[in-house]
């Protein structure tokens, strides 16, 4: 699929970055104060970032729409995962769900 | 160091498993999308960063480029970087270990460090060292055999991963309005912008929790 070396090219970067900012914390904990703020903003970040991934994946398919199965199917996950039901529990229902409504043709 | 009593071990022991289990279900994705087996693997043993792999997976296979993917895992990897700050003095270890006690650090075991010590930073990164890589491993063969993936609602299971992952975080109310805005934004140009953009441009949505930070501060 795609360009195999592009794919190289762009784990090659997320590992060595990765590893590299498992490094420099270490590395500056005795030279900078981090401020509070910036950790807390990194954080929502993160959520932001992987938030909006979770909308297209659940919702979209290429530029349209993707239908109603998936999306209900990962409502359900939400609604156990909010309730606090085991991981196994909430990824379940989320393929189980989807699968019904399909074999249902909703 | 502290020594790990039962309750601990038994603690790290389902933390790996769940961690395990996310693995599993992110190899079998990762391949049912269409991605070569050896992604997965190696990514689970190089990146050994959860998020920022299903973000890698998750937007490379919808069409993006992956060295702009790449860019944005690395932004969601930065937390590292703070992690290493908290982390007390030497738990990573001295001389060549620490290229490994370094490379163990993760949510989980930075979490089992600050509570209880460097033997529970350690049990806990060499288990998560262990469980992610071989549950994406089981994961993709899984992927591999398993033809319409779509059948069986295998496609729900990526977003419901990842929203798993991210909801104790939601309970926040201001991470919670950013990431509705992200959530918004990505869907309502998704129609328009190349496969892969919606998503980065949502990062924009941090803006929503700086104003409302502030006069918290004041």
């Amino acid at each position: 699929m795609k360009n195999n070396d592009l794919l190289v090219a762009g784990v090659l970067i997320l590992t060595a970055g990765t590893y590299g900012f498992r490094w420099a914390g270490q590395l500056l904990r005795t030279r900078v104060r981090f401020p509070p703020r910036a950790v807390e903003l990194l954080e929502v970040a993160a959520v932001v970032l992987l938030t909006a991934l979770v909308a297209v994946t659940a919702f979209t398919q290429g530029h349209g729409s993707a239908g109603y199965a998936r999306p209900a199917g990962v409502a359900v996950a939400g609604l156990l995962a909010w309730r606090k039901a085991p991981f196994i529990v909430v990824v379940l229902a989320a393929a189980v769900t989807t699968a019904l409504l399909r074999f249902v043709k909703l | 160091m502290r020594s790990i009593d039962r309750t601990l071990a038994r603690d790290i022991t389902l933390v790996c498993l769940a961690v395990g289990l996310v693995a599993v279900s992110y190899g079998a994705i990762a391949v049912a999308s269409g991605f070569p087996l050896w992604l997965p693997m190696a990514q689970s043993v190089l990146v050994l960063a959860g998020s920022s792999e299903l973000l890698f997976v998750g937007l490379v296979a919808a069409g993006g480029n992956p060295v702009a993917v790449a860019l944005a895992g690395l932004l969601v990897n930065a937390r590292h970087v703070p992690y290493g700050l908290a982390l007390p003095p030497g738990v990573t270890g001295r001389g060549w270990r620490r290229l490994l006690g370094t490379h163990v650090m993760n949510d989980e075991s930075v979490v089992f460090a600050l509570g209880n010590g460097a033997a529970a930073y350690w049990t806990c990164g060499i288990g998560v060292l262990i469980a992610w890589p071989a549950g994406a491993a089981i994961g993709a063969l899984i992927g591999s055999v398993v033809r319409d993936t779509n059948a069986f609602g295998l496609d729900a299971m990526f977003p419901a991963v990842i929203l798993a992952l991210i909801l104790p975080k939601l309970r926040d109310r201001g991470t919670l309005f950013a990431a509705l805005a992200a959530a918004a934004i990505a869907l309502a140009t998704t129609p328009f912008l190349p496969s892969g953009a919606p998503v980065l441009l949502a990062l924009v949505a941090v803006a929503v929790v700086l104003p409302s930070r502030h006069r918290e501060e004041q």
